[in-house]
């Protein structure tokens, strides 16, 4: 019997064969390389958090380092106490920042350099231009001296906004103080016009022509650190 | 097809006399967005001639079966479902690469390359030639990628590859990178470029 290609029951079984084949493909794949994505993200999460702290391993060896500079991971909430049962790590900075500040699990990395001295990475999240931008800073023991920082984005405009990623712009946090004479709260602002960011240890110089993207990484500061204030008062 | 192609020239016409980017200028958008580095415009090109030579010769060898009214849709399943495979076996492989090309690995389904090899060769050839096909295609287009990619990176950031090349006495002297080169229409001019010279060494391509 010949069977009529063009006939609606034809097609729709010829679509349906189709789409479940198509999607076994499909989810074979995606478990069979699950756990190598996950190793993978897993890694560039390291390496952020270690670029922030200045140290920059090579693609082989970022979980060595880690583990190497990286003594321990905690979090705490926005009273600066800490909040036991949960994998710093794995904590979705991102979903985080969009919740009322007493709701927050906040995330901490306690590092040790190789002379010995401690430092405190945390983690923040917020918004450019066209979409997310992120960063780790880094800082001292005494919980207001800013160490370093690392910027990146997804998609800010090149030779713009982009510039955030560049060392030019996160070495300027290096020495920034968290915390004015009087032991208030203050987080580092991005400013237009460079000429009193040096001397002024509360604020950097924004990019000329990527005024939105330092306006977000302004905004992402004051959200993502003002929460742990007590944590780093109590230090 | 009423006139018979040889497989030679199936697979390498497209590289120069039928370039699917000079001479039917498709694909145009991706080479405006994945260009401003050699090495992802490298992984673009093989990407795009993985998925072009597999959904051709998956295409060709269900030819016959396919019901004509569905076939736009069957074509874009097949296509969708190899670039989400691609995508996935370099978030495994080659995380870094594939974090600088984001979504345009997954934006390989919308290039009309693919779209319009299937339609006008795959679904009515055999799955050999469709294959060399696809590669032929696909190489042309990744040859245009690499030469953009070449003069962006040289001429925006002074590097290849990632390596510096301008040596560090040009910028000591004054040299500039050429910050327009990383924006998107210093593509399009480059292409033009590569298109002029292309139509003048090829007077048979050239407008009466």
């Amino acid at each position: 019997m010949k069977i009529n290609k063009q006939s609606n029951v034809y097609t729709i079984i010829y679509i349906i064969v189709l789409v479940v084949v198509v999607g076994a493909a499909l989810a074979f794949t995606s478990i069979s390389l699950r756990e190598r994505q996950q190793a993978n993200a897993a890694a560039d999460k390291m390496s952020q958090i270690l670029a922030s702290i200045d140290i920059h391993p090579s693609a082989d060896s970022i979980a060595a380092a880690y583990s190497t500079y990286v003594t321990g991971s905690f979090a705490v909430d926005s009273r600066g106490n800490r909040i036991e049962g949960v994998d710093a790590f794995d904590v979705d900075v991102t979903a985080q920042s969009k919740l009322p500040v007493e709701q927050r699990i906040l995330p901490v990395y306690q590092c040790r350099l190789a002379d010995g001295a401690v430092k405190y990475v945390l983690p923040m999240s917020g918004t450019g231009l066209w979409g997310p931008i992120w960063g780790y800073i880094s800082v001292d023991a005494d919980g207001t001296t800013v160490y370093g920082a690392y910027f990146a984005h997804q998609g800010e405009t090149p030779g713009l906004g982009a510039e955030i990623e560049k060392p030019r712009f996160s070495a300027q946090f290096t020495g920034k103080k968290l915390f004015d004479s009087g032991d208030i709260f203050v987080p580092i602002a991005v400013v237009k016009g460079g000429s009193d960011t040096v001397a002024n240890p509360h604020a950097v110089d924004g990019i000329s022509g990527g005024t939105i993207t330092s306006k977000g990484v302004g905004a992402m500061i004051d959200n993502c650190l003002t929460p742990y204030s007590l944590f780093l008062k109590s230090l | 097809m009423a006139e018979k192609i040889s497989n030679k020239s199936v697979l390498f016409n497209p590289f120069s006399k039928d370039n699917p980017v000079l001479v039917q200028i498709l694909g145009i958008c991706s080479v405006l967005a994945v260009t401003v580095k050699l090495e992802p415009a490298i992984v673009m090109g093989l990407s795009v001639i993985a998925v072009l030579a597999f959904s051709n010769v998956i295409i060709s060898l269900i030819r016959t079966t396919i019901p004509t009214n569905i076939r736009i849709i069957v074509q874009l399943v097949v296509v969708a479902g190899l670039v989400v495979m691609v995508s996935q076996f370099l978030e495994a492989y080659a995380y870094a690469v594939s974090k600088q090309l984001s979504v345009f690995i997954s934006l390989i389904i919308t290039n009309c390359i693919l779209m319009g090899r299937l339609e006008a060769f795959a679904m009515a050839n055999r799955p050999w030639p469709s294959f060399l096909d696809g590669v032929g295609n696909g190489i042309g287009y990744s040859i245009i990628l690499v030469i953009v990619a070449f003069f962006r990176e040289l001429l925006g950031s002074g590097t290849l590859l990632g390596y510096q090349v301008v040596p560090d006495a040009a910028y000591e002297a004054g040299y500039v990178n050429n910050g327009l080169m990383i924006l998107p229409p210093m593509a399009l001019i480059v292409v033009a470029c590569i298109i002029w010279v292309h139509r003048s060494f090829n007077k048979d391509l050239q407008d009466k």
